[in-house]
C-alpha cells in the first residue's frame, strides 16, 4: 500500500512540481476562456446563418459543419499552426488555437444551436414577427432563450468535450495541464504529476458533469 | 368630423387583387376586401378557403404574390416600406396563442414595446398593465403563460396585440384550440373590443359571436370571396348555394 502511494501519490514529488503543475493548469483555464467563447460564437453564427434559409449558402453550410466534424482536430491545429506559414501566414500559438477551435467547435455547437432553433414552434416566430420584431431580434429574444433551455445538455456535454480537448494546444508548446504533468513526469520519474492533473480535471469537470446529469434527469422527468 | 355621414371614412385595410400561390394551388385568387375603421369582418369558409392566408396576408407574415394591401393609406408592397413600423397598426392573434413560454404575461405583453416601439421599461409595463387590465388580467401579470388556462392565454394573447396600439386586430381562429367552457371570457374581451370602437378581421366558426357582433360576413371559398354582406343576409338568405350549404354545415356542426 505504502509503496503504491509513494509511486502514484508522492506528497513530497507532488509539492516539487506542483508549482509547474498550476501553471499547467492557469493556461488550460486560459485556453478554455478563449477555446468555449469563440466556439459558441462560431456555433451561434452557423445557426444563424443556416436559420436564412438561403438554399445554397445552408448546402456551404452543410460542408463545412461535416467536414470539421470529421477532420481531427489535432491534424487541424497542426494544419493551422505549421501548415498556414507556407503560405505566408505565420500565426501565434493561440491565435492558432483559437482558429482551429473556433473551425472544430463551431461545427458541433451550430449543430447543437440548429437543433435549438428548429425546436421552438413556428409560432413564435410568427407571433414575434407579426409585433414588429425584427428577424435578428426574434432570434435574441424569442427563439434563441427557448432554443438554448431545449439543448442545455447538449451545450454541456459539449462544453465539456471542447475543455478536454484544450490539452491538444501543447503541440503549439501551449504548456497546458496535462502537458505540464507529462514534463514533471518525465522530469521526476513517477507518475504522482499525472494524477495530479487526473484529479485536478475531475475537480474541474465534475460540477459540469453533475448540472447536466440534473438536466437530462429533468428532461426525463418532463417527459 | 360633421362630413362623416356624407362621405364614407377611408377603409384602414385594403385587399386590391390579392394573389397567392403554394405551388399550383391558388390560395388566394383575387381578393378585394376594404374594411372600414370600427368595423368587424368576420371571415367563414371551409377548411383550406385561403382564409387564414387571407389574414396572413394582411402584414405580409405570408408574402403575396400580387396585388396591393393597403393599410392605413399606404400600400404595404411597395418596396422600401418599413414593414416592422407597419406591424405596429396590425395587431394579430393566433389560434394557438404563440404565447412566448420563457416570459411572463407581462413579459410577453411587453417586448415588443421596448424592443421595437423604443420604450423605457417604465412606460412600456404602464402600457402592458393597463393592456392586461383590458382584458381582465391585471392580477396575472407576473405569471407564465403554462401557469395560464388556455383562455387566459388566449386574452394575454390579445393584450400583446393591443399593447401596440393596433389600428385593427386580425384574428386567427381565436378560440378554436380552446376547450368550450373557455371559449366564452375570448369572446367577450372582443366584444368588449368591438364596442370600444376597435377595426377587426375575425377568422372563426363562432356563428353566435358573428351573429352578434359582426358588422359584415364574408364567405370565402376555393381563394375567392364568394358572398359577403350582413350576419342576417349571409346566415338567414345566402344567395349563392354554397354558401348555403357551408352555413347549414357549420350551423349543425356548432348547434
Amino acid at each position: 500500500m505504502a509503496e503504491i502511494l509513494d509511486t502514484f501519490f508522492n506528497i513530497e514529488i507532488l509539492l516539487r512540481v506542483l508549482p509547474f503543475i498550476l501553471e499547467g493548469l492557469g493556461m488550460t483555464l486560459l485556453l478554455c476562456a478563449i477555446t468555449v467563447p469563440i466556439g459558441l460564437a462560431g456555433g451561434l453564427a452557423v445557426a444563424w446563418v443556416w436559420s436564412l434559409k438561403k438554399r445554397y449558402v445552408n448546402w456551404a453550410l452543410v460542408v463545412y459543419v461535416d467536414f470539421f466534424r470529421a477532420f481531427p482536430p489535432l491534424v487541424l491545429l497542426i494544419f493551422v499552426y505549421f501548415g498556414l506559414p507556407f503560405v505566408g501566414v505565420d500565426l501565434s500559438p493561440f491565435a492558432a488555437v483559437a482558429i482551429a477551435f473556433l473551425l472544430n467547435a463551431s461545427s458541433y455547437y451550430g449543430e447543437i444551436f440548429r437543433a435549438g432553433i428548429e425546436s421552438v414552434p413556428h409560432g413564435q416566430w410568427e407571433a414575434a414577427r407579426a409585433s414588429g420584431l425584427s428577424r435578428f431580434q426574434t432570434m435574441r429574444y424569442v427563439v434563441l432563450p427557448q432554443a438554448t433551455r431545449n439543448v442545455l445538455p447538449d451545450l454541456i456535454g459539449n462544453t465539456l468535450e471542447v475543455v478536454k480537448l484544450t490539452t491538444i494546444a501543447s503541440v503549439v508548446a501551449l504548456g497546458e495541464l496535462l502537458h505540464a504533468a507529462r514534463l514533471a513526469q518525465s522530469l521526476v520519474y513517477n507518475p504522482t504529476p499525472i494524477v495530479a492533473a487526473a484529479l485536478i480535471y475531475l475537480a474541474l469537470l465534475w460540477p459540469a458533469v453533475r448540472l447536466l446529469r440534473h438536466f437530462e434527469h429533468r428532461h426525463l422527468v418532463a417527459r | 368630423m360633421t362630413s362623416a355621414e356624407a362621405v364614407p371614412p377611408a377603409p384602414i385595410l385594403e385587399l386590391v387583387a390579392l394573389h397567392k400561390n403554394f405551388g399550383p394551388l391558388k390560395v388566394l385568387d383575387g381578393i378585394d376586401l376594404a374594411v372600414r375603421p370600427r368595423e368587424l369582418v368576420f371571415v367563414i369558409g371551409p377548411s383550406g378557403s385561403g382564409k387564414s392566408t387571407l389574414l396572413r396576408c394582411c402584414n405580409r407574415l405570408e408574402e403575396p404574390d400580387s396585388g396591393a394591401v393597403i393599410v392605413d393609406g399606404a400600400d404595404i408592397m411597395r418596396p422600401g416600406t418599413d414593414l416592422n413600423a407597419v406591424r405596429q397598426k396590425i395587431g394579430m392573434v393566433f389560434q394557438s396563442f404563440n404565447l412566448y413560454p420563457h416570459m411572463t404575461a407581462l413579459g410577453n405583453v411587453t417586448l415588443a414595446l421596448r424592443k421595437v416601439q423604443g420604450l423605457a421599461r417604465d412606460a412600456a409595463e404602464a402600457r402592458g398593465r393597463a393592456a392586461l387590465a383590458q382584458v381582465g388580467l391585471a392580477d396575472k401579470e407576473n405569471s407564465y403563460p403554462n401557469a395560464l388556462s388556455g383562455g387566459q392565454q388566449q386574452r394575454v394573447g390579445i393584450a400583446r396585440a393591443l399593447a401596440l396600439g393596433p389600428k385593427i386586430v386580425l384574428f386567427d381562429e381565436p378560440t378554436s384550440a380552446l376547450d368550450p367552457e373557455l371559449v366564452g371570457s375570448v369572446l367577450a374581451v372582443m366584444r368588449e373590443l368591438k364596442a370600444a370602437g376597435m377595426t377587426m378581421v375575425v377568422v372563426s366558426h363562432e356563428l353566435a359571436f358573428a351573429r352578434a357582433a359582426a358588422d359584415r360576413v364574408v364567405f370565402m371559398e376555393g381563394g375567392r370571396i364568394v358572398e359577403q354582406g350582413s350576419p342576417e343576409a349571409i346566415f338567414g338568405n345566402p344567395r349563392e348555394a354554397r354558401t348555403r350549404a357551408f352555413v347549414s354545415r357549420l350551423s349543425q356542426g356548432h348547434g
